[in-house]
């Protein structure tokens, strides 16, 4: 992980979806050895809020910034530090875990080993079998570690811990707080309590539709 | 940027070569219809030797059009397609892979097979080749342009008719230049002209298309 420090900001982001508004003026900023956690009813625009801080969607208004430049102007460097995980999988059904893994590390140029990982995700014995046939949380686990093999600093989770067992999530959360305690980044939109360790986490609550 | 582009080819065809059943789908399509005509037009030798050209790039473009439907739609529905927009690596290359190995897969297939077709409907061998040619040069025209439309009717729902109102008007000069070269050199007439138009289209579309296929893949992902 790169030893420099990271900051990512938002301000007066306003969402939309259709022709209905989310969310107004939402203003944030988020810094290494920090996580921010995004709650709030269903349809509140969570994920649309995620979407615009990865760069996918576009806020109606509003400004991201990334260390400080505009995310349009800063692409390919921010790409190069973060990865997103969000509500579909982004594996291909027809390869395996290990295959999508490899892909996914190559793709970013972090060729590395991905056995422990899978270990600790407990997938190392149906890491050749094709994605298409396992299970609902084996996927969510296999798309996590896609995420978590990355080595970039900022972590954008849709939702981690839907479909995963007990012990998936108290393992993820571990991982989440060495994460965070070695300077990364989090940004994560969850229902669940909190499994973060205490101190180092801010939650934002979502109202409900403003307008 | 080479590498990116090489890795992207190859788990394009891995994952290809491991759904051949949806692969052969175009081409068992595109035989079919080759094989329709002289059905329907009757076996009066001259008219199916006049109407085979014309009848076998009609059907390579339909063949073509299914197999566009699937090009974005499943790493759209997988969630790899924004993977892909969120790389460090540029989307523009990512795409044009894809859509390379879309050529190879599907339309590769149908060149391939098209002189057999062409003898069925009893053209020369000198129309033959041409044949073999003009969709060799044009068919890679038809996979660029119809990525752009594939990427901007990704996300949309039942989005095939849309895609084909989209895409047949543009490519109607492959068409006309493919499906006439084809049938002027069955006549024992030079084709150079069409061929070197061909040829420029299929360059200008590779220059052109894949920053719009980016753009639109962008668009869908909003």
């Amino acid at each position: 992980m790169d030893s420099r420090s990271f900051r990512l900001e938002w301000s007066n982001l306003s969402l939309w979806r259709g022709d209905r508004c989310l969310q107004s003026n939402l203003s944030g900023s988020l810094a290494s050895g920090q996580a921010l956690t995004l709650r709030g009813p269903n349809g509140c625009g969570k994920t649309t809020l995620l979407r615009s801080l990865c760069g996918l969607s576009l806020p109606e208004t509003g400004e991201i910034r990334w260390q400080g430049e505009l995310l349009s102007r800063v692409r390919t460097d921010y790409y190069a530090h973060m990865a997103y995980s969000g509500h579909s999988n982004g594996l291909k059904s027809d390869l395996s875990t290990r295959e999508n893994l490899s892909f996914a590390a190559r793709l970013g140029k972090r060729e590395r080993d991905h056995a422990e990982l899978l270990l600790g995700l407990n997938l190392q014995d149906c890491a050749d079998i094709p994605v298409r046939s396992l299970s609902a949380g084996q996927r969510r686990r296999a798309s996590l570690a896609a995420v978590l093999a990355s080595g970039t600093e900022l972590w954008v989770l849709d939702e981690p811990y839907t479909n995963l067992d007990r012990a998936g999530c108290e393992w993820l959360g571990q991982r989440l707080n060495a994460h965070i305690s070695n300077g990364g980044l989090l940004l994560l939109a969850a229902h669940q309590a909190s499994l973060l360790d205490p101190g180092i986490e801010t939650s934002v609550e979502l109202s409900g539709i403003a307008a | 940027m080479t590498s990116a582009f090489l890795l992207m080819m190859r788990r394009e065809l891995t994952v290809a070569f491991r759904r051949w059943a949806d692969v052969a789908l175009p081409l068992v399509f595109f035989s079919i219809v080759c094989t329709l005509f002289p059905l329907a037009v009757g076996q009066n030798a001259e008219t199916l030797r006049n109407v085979g050209p014309g009848a076998i790039w009609v059907a390579a473009l339909l063949a073509t059009l299914l197999s566009l439907n699937t090009l974005f739609r499943d790493d759209f529905d997988d969630g790899s397609l924004e993977q892909l927009a969120l790389s460090q690596q540029p989307l523009t290359v990512l795409l044009l892979a894809k859509t390379c190995s879309h050529w190879i897969v599907t339309e590769l297939p149908l060149v391939v097979i098209a002189p057999v077709l062409g003898l069925g409907f009893g053209m020369t061998g000198n129309g033959i080749g041409a044949l073999l040619l003009t969709l060799l040069i044009g068919t890679p025209a038809l996979s660029l342009i119809g990525s752009v439309g594939a990427a901007l009717t990704a996300g949309l729902r039942g989005a095939s008719g849309l895609l084909a109102l989209l895409l047949l008007p543009l490519t109607v000069p492959i068409l006309i230049f493919g499906a006439r070269a084809a049938s002027l050199a069955d006549e024992g007439i030079a084709i150079d002209g069409p061929l070197f138009m061909l040829g420029g289209l299929s360059m200008l579309a590779l220059a052109l298309t894949p920053f719009a296929t980016a753009a639109a893949v962008r668009v869908s992902l909003d």
